[in-house]
């Protein structure tokens, strides 16, 4: 009996865990992007939303990815990183 | 190239006694023996050739490996620890132009063709490559204990989809990649969702893994491609909290070649390509792409087929047009079709004898995809068995008949669909109401037709899609050519 050399199946890559942001401590200043990522429900939670930020003073700007089942475009993303400092991204059937 | 196990000058023979011709040639040893230095390596036994003075045993071949010997006899001479000539097989001629006049084999034929050599008998080379040579393999190499099970060692490391897979060892990578031209290296493409470089070498190692034969390579790399189109979404599809994953359905001469099933059970199990196939794509995703269940894969329930689920079309009507045909693909060409399609559900009509009373009949299984009363939210494989077909042929509807008379079929009313109606909340809005609706997208991608199953049996399979395929632009069944 001999030991069994087998080759990795998987992509031999580490992921890399990355800390979230630290929440800022007020909103003062800030622009909120909503973004639309396609469901059939999205728009209905972020009509809520936006409702609410507006009576808090918190301006807002919608997006919309193009199809829910695909990772959002590059340019979208670079989008709301110029216009906006804090993203929703609402999920909703 | 000097070489530590051969002789600074003299010859070496490699034979092995189930050979006719090196026993015929025994003498030819006897009295070259007596003549030079002599080394004779046997393949199959060591008590063969008898009477000489350094018969070595090598019925592992590694010598016969690093010697390249191809057929026995082979004859090679060496000067001065070189390799100077080598001839196989027995030629008189050739022999005592090497060897001189003790090697001339008085009495023998003067030629007879040798053996093929142990060393290269099918499957015996990767063996012998992955023991003494280099098998220029790049993945990582893993090293199980010699009192550990490496089917148990691949399920402790996570590489596998819950069923035992085949430890990939070198020598049956190296025989899957025996099944492509195309190099270890190449990169086949990112896999999602980690989009990881996914290179022939990987796949080769996944398609191990599942139980693939060599065969089945081009067929495996297609199928990847093709689950990799942009179009198909995989990524998508792999994260959904829907049931649906890749279904695989393979049209062409290479079913055959590969022995595919499209007849009894074609959906079931027991067919090692179908089985394999579908399966080798689920691991590629999970080892290479790391989509893994709970993690990024967030199906609610999933379904079986996400396993494997792979098919071959019945072809064998050559008054029907295969679905590869219909998408595009020559005719007698092999190609892949992906779908994004959820389990199968059965479909039961045995009253039916006209054309027009079974594509009514089959209008109102399909409506039952996702929801009756829910309309594109995905579209649909219908699976026709040879019984149900035989309606359509004898009733004189082709491919593209069948296919505009089961568009019309599958409208409906709004008022019956919005929501409420029937006392059910689920639904589409009121104000299609007054409008007939369509259930699935236009032909032919609304819904894939496609002949399959046994020859008994007044029953066809009904394999509803995905949500995402509603934005037609974005995400829709996929076909390529497997070449």
């Amino acid at each position: 009996m001999s030991m069994t050399t087998l080759r990795d199946p998987t992509a031999e890559t580490s992921p890399s865990r990355r800390a979230r942001l630290v929440p800022p401590p007020s909103l003062d200043g800030k622009v909120v992007a909503l973004m639309d990522i396609g469901k059939n429900g999205g728009k209905v939670f972020l009509d809520q939303l936006e409702s609410h930020f507006r009576k808090a003073g918190v301006p807002t700007r919608r997006y919309a990815k193009p199809t829910n089942t695909k990772v959002a475009p590059t340019e979208l993303l670079q989008k709301i990183a110029a216009e906006a400092q804090l993203a929703v991204i609402a999920l909703s059937d | 190239m000097p070489d530590s196990f051969s002789p600074q000058d003299g010859f070496v023979i490699v034979a092995k006694r189930e050979c006719h011709t090196c026993e015929m040639i025994q003498p030819v040893m006897q009295s070259l023996d007596r003549e030079a230095a002599l080394t004779v390596y046997t393949q199959d036994d060591p008590t063969f050739p008898s009477g000489l003075r350094h018969v070595v045993d090598d019925h592992a071949l590694e010598r016969s490996f690093h010697l390249g010997v191809e057929t026995v006899p082979t004859l090679i001479r060496y000067q001065g620890g070189r390799e100077v000539g080598r001839t196989f097989g027995w030629d008189r001629a050739e022999w005592v132009k090497l060897a001189g006049p003790a090697a001339a084999g008085e009495g023998l034929p003067a030629f007879q063709p040798g053996c093929g050599s142990r060393s290269v008998e099918p499957g015996v080379q990767e063996i012998l490559i992955a023991r003494y040579g280099d098998p220029g393999l790049k993945a990582r190499t893993v090293d199980v204990g010699e009192w550990d099970d490496p089917i148990e060692a691949c399920f402790e490391r996570g590489w596998s989809d819950g069923l035992p897979v085949v430890p990939p060892t070198d020598e049956r990578i190296l025989r899957m990649l025996g099944g492509t031209e195309r190099k270890p290296g190449e990169i086949v493409g990112l896999i999602p969702p980690n989009l990881a470089p996914c290179t022939v070498e990987k796949v080769a190692i996944n398609a191990v893994m599942a139980g693939c034969k060599p065969e089945y390579m081009p067929v495996v790399l297609g199928v990847v491609e093709a689950a990799l189109d942009p179009l198909f979404v995989l990524h998508g599809l792999l994260c959904t909290t829907h049931f649906s994953g890749p279904v695989v359905m393979i049209n062409g001469p290479v079913t055959k070649a590969i022995g595919m099933n499209s007849g009894v059970n074609a959906l079931g199990q027991g067919n090692r390509a179908n089985a394999t196939i579908g399966r080798a794509l689920q691991l590629i995703v999970r080892n290479v792409g790391g989509g893994l269940p709970g993690a990024i894969d967030r199906a609610t329930l999933g379904n079986p087929g996400k396993y494997t689920f792979c098919f071959a079309e019945d072809e064998s009507d050559p008054d029907w047009e295969p679905l590869a045909q219909r998408r595009g693909i020559a005719a007698g060409k092999s190609a892949v079709t992906l779908f994004q399609g959820e389990g199968v559900r059965g479909f039961i009509d045995q009253k039916s004898r006209t054309p027009e009373e079974l594509v009514r009949s089959l209008a109102m299984g399909l409506w039952g995809v996702s929801h009756p009363k829910l309309v594109d939210a995905g579209n649909a494989i219908l699976v026709l068995s040879p019984e149900h077909y035989g309606i359509f042929r004898d009733g004189g509807w082709n491919r593209r008949r069948l296919e505009d008379e089961l568009h019309q079929a599958l409208k409906r009313p709004g008022r019956d669909l919005v929501h409420g109606a029937h006392g059910v909340a689920e639904g589409i809005p009121a104000k299609f109401a007054d409008q007939m609706i369509d259930k699935f997208q236009p032909m032919p991608d609304g819904v894939l037709i496609v002949r399959a199953g046994g020859p008994a049996g007044l029953f066809s399979a009904i394999i509803g899609g995905w949500p995402g395929q509603r934005v037609r632009t974005e995400c829709q069944a996929v076909t390529r050519e497997i070449r």
